[in-house]
């Protein structure tokens, strides 16, 4: 037993050597974890931002002008005006997500109590904005007239009063989360890629032939792999939460940063053992790269760190249990946002370290034999 | 005797980086005869051949070959029809999943020749290579020796006048080189005015030159017949010469190698092998091979490449199991599992197997702590290695700038470092200097004699293989003889070791079934066919190639049409914006009809599902913090009466939002759910029915009525995956080339730039075609989604595309170097366009100026108005045509772009 802690730590050593000669390799952890973190959290965002409007006004009246005022930036663009029959090629072009259209008579009808309709014509095409995009305009359209009317003295109350409170991201700040969410990810990416292709990169040299004729073992050379390059990554995702996400973001992180660092190595454990258990399926570079990119792309999107779990047909939500991506995401929310304790996530933690084995087991069993049957 | 030259080199010198290849180098090589350049690797003999085929860019000098300036474009392309270049490494110009037949055909192509002119001159070939019976196998599975002559099958298919051979016959068993050099005599006599220029390591074959210049760091230092160059040194064989001829510092340390008689010593044998037998699926590389292996003993091994030598070896190691039979070391059966046999042995393999990224000591070091060497020890031991290999010198150096004969040096010591009682070596000199390699012996001589260690040994040199205590002779995974040198030669009544050599592979083959050529056999030169500067028949030619080679590699295949249903299957699934079954809970204070009602209205949306209530705002926070529930609502004391009565009582709304986007939704459906509530209150009359809206909102969800999210996705997955695969795939088109060499087919044929380059795009463009087929099928069966507009204004749409992005990624490959670089580039650089500015995720109106700049820059975008275009919003040609020319402007440009920037020599 002290013989493999020491021949896992000599070859920590070596793997950790090869890492720092390989300059490439060291602007890809600093950029995925630097920029890569900051260009998508402040840019890429499914929430509505800058929408495209635009409007027929066929009544003119104050309430229509109103309305068109109150529909703002950041969410959208300021609203241009078009005519009426200009609609469809507008819509066709792609050139506005949301056309509003304002009958004749709206405001006189509105006053009467006739309740008119305001059309919202909306591209379903752009699913990410079409449907919140059109119930904060719906919301927009029904406040103003509200405020219109208490202004020219009608009274209008409602029955009751929904008091919303967000928890955990008040302002619901879309940055909060896909900052967090993209260090997830890269975790993942970076994890496969590094160890899998640390032993192709040794299989392609045949410097693993030269290990495995000396007195080591294969599951000291792949828990060296994973310590060693697991370590890289820890260390850099932990630098990325801190001056990234915490500092050069201000995003809060409600819980214990320690137990989310406990939490983020049993998770790379479980990934660097799939990435050398997919490594033993190839036997090149561009197989390995051919065959990751599928896996690692089904991990992060429908880990729950894109679009949320509950959107995703029951099979399917089933079957991704079986990702320790999906387990990981529920442990990181639960603790940087909602403040969790152990109590609450040990679950998560639990079925890491047990994926997390059985990759283990399963790339050990096949090292051996990918060794044998090459060539 | 005084022979026109071929090819004059005047003050020829190359580099590459700060390495100096050749310096100052002038030579004139005779015309019609066969012109031999000797010397070890490393000194410059292949960038010497490769300039004067032209397949290299000149960089200082001048060279005049076949009567014209190697510099002019126009004289290079007339060369291209009469030199036939063979670039050094086994079967290197060759494809290995093509069949013998194929690789022929499409030299055959590459030159114009008609099929009936193909198949008549491809015939005569293989009968006079002896190739005749095995038209069909592919040419990755034939031996050394085959490989070596279907390629110079692949030289000779258009007659050329000048062939220029780079170390032909190297890691070739004798009898495949002997047959070999015959082959080049006859097809000598029957075109008697063609030149040969050739260049070996094995300065016995130089014996049979009729003109040799040998060479030494990058310059000549002698040049005449054999008998010249022998008669000049006064050394009876040419070996001996070189070394002669080599300057004063380098041959100082040579001393001539003397081998001392074997001590007997006791004990089992060192190594043993038993019936040992190793299959890859039906190919058997070991069959039932037997032999032992004294203590103390040095043991040759001898074969051609791919007898399975290596595998042999690596069976005694514990590389590899064997299928059958057994290995045994010091007498016991081999457990590669057991850490003490391994302590024992020391392994030497073929290629540099050390870590290029630690120094000389640090790979020492490295090895002696894996080794367990003690620590007093440990120092003094790599102290010791530096100071045998004479390495103190290159110890803080990196492996990789290191010449091949000081590596090799350093693998030996790293293989002797723990003081090993066995060692097995895989080829330990090939590449080596001669002068080199004698010091090698002398070590393991050594250690042999002196220190009693058994050494394994496999090598394609005669005399390493007469230096052996014994030696066995490797044919076809077989073992064809074992015994002493001396006696082997005596068995058989040779002359040398080498002629008894080939007298047992003679047995073995059976009798050689090559027949001589005819002259009048050979079919006479089709000169009109190829002069053009583009013939669709050599673009024809490489996409045919590029197809078979797709096809053969099934792996791949599988990737570039399952991959992208994959992944349509998982963003038509996964990603999905239609929030539904959020989990909520009650804490329900007032438990009154009205409070009741209100939770109906909730758990009756699809939007949201019930958990069971919570008596406690606590209880509330935790399942929140938990994450069980998204959306908590507490109602209040006296919620019901207050509501009846007009007092506007207040509940309270609790969401989730770790998700933000979720969260918003969550906070849409909320609205909905509680007019909803509201509105069934008013119709029962127990509100005031004036209630709510003054106004009221039709929404109209345009392009996609039921607003789901997969009918909005299709057409976006479709961009995606024709962009990221195909450019992919074809990105690895051109490099691949350039990674195994097969390239040189492209510099030293008549093919052009454009030919080459559109022949490897079409393939992938029509798997990627198919591919688009498929998606279509796919989201038709799986999701229902169907094409709303003009069906050919997607198809066609679709073929610019795809023909935009594998123009792309054949872009990539002319710049990129390794094939894992071109991958990577190819995914970053289209992933980044196509996912953010292209309308996926964000709509292009939406995105920033800068943005949609970006957008407009890649084919992408354009792309996705007519996939969502047809697909979604019915639109036909005469909406989306500018789109259409867009694209299409985007194929010719990367195609152009490749063409300008591929060089047709390399630098």
């Amino acid at each position: 037993m002290r013989a493999w802690v020491r021949n896992v730590l000599l070859l920590s050593r070596k793997e950790l050597r090869s890492l720092r000669a390989d300059p490439v390799m060291f602007v890809l952890i600093f950029y995925v974890f630097s920029v890569a973190v900051y260009l998508v959290a402040t840019g890429v965002r499914l929430e509505v931002t800058n929408a495209s409007v635009a409007y027929v006004d066929q009544d003119r009246s104050a309430l229509s002008r109103q309305i068109v005022g109150a529909i703002l930036p950041p969410n959208f663009k300021p609203p241009e005006e078009i005519r009426a029959d200009a609609v469809d090629a507008a819509m066709d072009s792609g050139r506005f997500v949301f056309v509003l259209s304002f009958p004749p008579s709206f405001e006189a009808d509105v006053l009467r109590g006739r309740t008119p309709a305001v059309q919202l014509n909306v591209d379903a095409t752009a699913m990410a904005q079409a449907g919140n995009g059109a119930a904060f305009l719906q919301q927009i359209i029904r406040e103003e007239t509200v405020r219109f009317l208490t202004e020219t003295g009608s009274d209008v109350q409602a029955p009751m009063d929904m008091v919303v409170r967000i928890r955990f991201n008040p302002n619901l700040n879309a940055v909060w989360f896909s900052s967090v969410m993209q260090i997830i990810n890269n975790i993942s990416i970076l994890s496969v890629l590094l160890t899998g292709a640390a032993l192709i990169r040794e299989r392609e040299h045949g410097t693993i032939e030269h290990l495995l004729v000396m007195p080591v073992t294969p599951s000291e050379i792949m828990t060296a792999k994973i310590c060693a390059n697991g370590l890289a990554i820890i260390v850099a995702a932990i630098l990325s939460l801190w001056l990234v996400v915490q500092t050069a973001l201000n995003v809060p992180v409600a819980g214990s940063v320690p137990l989310f660092v406990l939490g983020a190595v049993i998770y790379l454990a479980s990934v660097t053992g799939l990435g050398i258990l997919l490594a033993t399926f190839t036997s090149s570079m561009p197989q390995f790269g051919l065959l990751a990119l599928p896996v690692l792309i089904v991990m992060n999107l429908l880990s729950g760190s894109t679009t949320p779990m509950e959107s995703m047909p029951d099979w399917l939500r089933m079957a991704m249990q079986m990702s320790p991506s999906t387990h990981f995401v529920a442990f990181a929310q639960a603790i940087l946002y909602r403040g969790a304790g152990p109590a609450i996530v040990w679950p998560q933690m639990a079925i890491m370290a047990g994926l997390g084995a059985a990759f283990f087991a399963l790339a050990l069993r096949r090292f051996r034999q990918s060794m044998a049957s090459a060539r | 005797m005084t022979r026109d030259a071929v090819a004059s080199l005047t003050g020829v010198s190359h580099r590459y980086g700060a390495t100096a290849a050749l310096s100052d180098l002038s030579l004139d090589i005779p015309s019609g005869c066969m012109a031999g350049l000797i010397g070890p690797d490393g000194v410059g003999k292949s960038t010497l051949l490769a300039l004067v085929s032209g397949v290299r860019k000149l960089q200082d000098g001048g060279i005049t070959v076949l009567g014209g300036d190697i510099t002019a474009p126009a004289h290079r392309r007339v060369c291209s029809r009469r030199i036939a270049y063979m670039p050094q490494g086994l079967g290197r110009n060759l494809y290995p999943t093509l069949s013998v037949y194929e690789n022929l055909d499409f030299f055959g192509q590459l030159f114009g020749q008609s099929r009936a002119e193909r198949h008549a001159r491809i015939m005569t070939l293989l009968q006079a290579t002896g190739l005749a019976p095995f038209p069909d196998r592919p040419a990755g599975k034939l031996s050394g020796g085959m490989k070596q002559k279907l390629s110079l099958c692949s030289a000779l298919i258009h007659d050329p006048d000048l062939v220029i051979l780079d170390e032909p016959t190297t890691g070739v068993d004798p009898l495949s080189r002997r047959q070999f050099w015959d082959l080049i005599a006859t097809i000598r006599e029957t075109r008697p005015g063609m030149s040969v220029l050739v260049s070996t390591a094995y300065m016995e074959e130089a014996e049979r030159f009729d003109w040799l210049a040998a060479m030494n760091a990058g310059r000549i230092i002698a040049t005449g017949s054999p008998d010249e160059i022998r008669a000049r040194t006064g050394q009876p064989t040419l070996e001996q010469a070189f070394i002669d001829l080599l300057p004063e510092a380098e041959r100082r340390n040579h001393r001539s190698v003397e081998v001392p008689p074997r001590p007997d010593r006791d004990g089992p044998p060192a190594i043993e092998a038993r019936g040992l037998t190793r299959r890859f699926g039906d190919f058997t590389a070991v069959d039932h091979v037997d032999f032992q292996i004294r203590p103390g003993e040095i043991f040759g091994f001898l074969g051609s490449n791919g007898c399975g030598k290596t595998t042999t070896m690596k069976m005694l190691t514990g590389l590899q199991t064997a299928s059958e039979g057994q290995a045994l070391l010091f007498g016991e059966p081999l457990d590669p599992d057991d850490m003490a046999t391994r302590r024992r042995v020391g392994y030497m393999s073929q290629s540099f197997s050390l870590y290029s990224e630690l120094s000389v000591r640090q790979n020492l070091d490295l090895h002696a702590r894996l080794y367990h060497l003690p620590p007093d020890r440990r120092d003094e031991r790599v102290a010791q290695m530096l100071q045998d290999f004479d390495l103190q010198p290159h110890a803080d150096k990196l492996p990789d700038g290191l010449p091949l004969g000081i590596r090799q040096r350093l693998q030996l010591a790293v293989a002797v470092l723990h003081a090993p009682e066995v060692l097995i070596l895989d080829e330990p000199t090939s590449g080596v200097d001669p002068v080199a390699r004698d010091g090698f012996w002398q070590y393991l001589i050594r250690l042999s004699r002196d220190e009693g260690v058994t050494i394994f040994v496999s090598t394609h040199f005669m005399n390493e293989a007469e230096r052996c205590d014994r030696i066995s002779l490797m044919h076809a995974g077989r073992v064809l003889a074992v015994g002493a040198p001396s006696e082997l030669v005596r068995q058989r009544g040779a002359a040398t070791l080498e002629d008894a050599f080939v007298g047992y592979l003679q047995e073995a083959a059976g009798p050689d079934t090559a027949s001589p050529v005819q002259p009048s056999e050979m079919p006479h030169r089709n000169g009109a066919a190829s002069d053009r500067s583009f013939d669709p028949m050599r673009l024809w030619a490489f996409a045919r190639r590029e197809a078979i080679e797709i096809l053969r590699d099934p792996l791949r295949l599988t990737f570039a049409l399952l991959g992208p249903v994959i992944l349509l299957l998982t963003f038509g699934y996964g990603i999905s914006f239609d929030v539904e079954d959020l989990p909520f809970a009650v804490l329900d204070q007032d438990q009154s009809a009205e409070s009741r009602t209100l939770t109906e209205a909730f758990s009756g949306s699809r939007f949201f599902v019930e958990q069971p209530p919570v008596a406690t705002p606590a209880e509330l926070a935790t399942r929140l913090q938990s994450a069980r529930i998204v959306l908590g609502l507490d109602i209040p004391p006296d919620f019901g009466r207050s509501l009846l009565s007009g007092e506007t009582p207040e509940i309270r709304v609790d969401i989730d939002g770790a998700m933000p986007f979720r969260a918003e939704t969550v906070r849409g459906y909320l609205q909905g759910a509680g007019a909803s509530y509201l509105a069934g209150l008013a119709a029962q009359g127990r509100i005031p029915a004036m209630s709510a809206a003054p106004v009221s909102v039709e929404t109209r969800f345009r392009y996609n009525q039921a607003f789901k999210s997969v009918f909005a996705m299709i057409p976006s997955v479709i961009m995606l995956m024709l962009v990221l695969i195909p450019s992919m795939m074809s990105a690895i088109g051109v490099v691949r080339e350039k990674e195994t060499g097969s390239i040189a087919n492209f510099r030293s044929t008549p093919a052009s730039r454009t030919e080459f380059l559109l022949g490897k795009q079409l393939p992938y463009a029509a798997v990627a075609m198919i591919s688009f087929f498929s998606l279509v099928a796919v989201s038709y069966a799986v999701f229902g989604g169907s094409i709303k507009g003009s069906v050919s204004a997607l198809v066609v749409g679709s073929l610019l595309y795809v023909l935009a992005t594998t123009g792309f990624g054949v872009l990539i490959s002319t710049f990129t170097r390794t094939q894992i670089a071109a991958t990577f580039a190819a995914a970053i650089v289209s992933i980044i366009p196509a996912i953010n500015f292209s309308g996926l995720l964000v709509p292009v109106s939406s995105l920033s100026t800068g943005g949609q700049l970006a957008g407009r820059l890649f084919p992408s975008a354009w792309y996705e108005q007519i996939s969502v275009g047809t697909f979604a919003k019915g639109l036909g040609f005469a909406d989306l045509w500018p789109n259409h020319l867009v694209l299409a402007g985007f194929f010719v440009l990367f195609v152009t772009a490749s063409i300008l920037l591929l060089n047709k020599q390399e630098a």
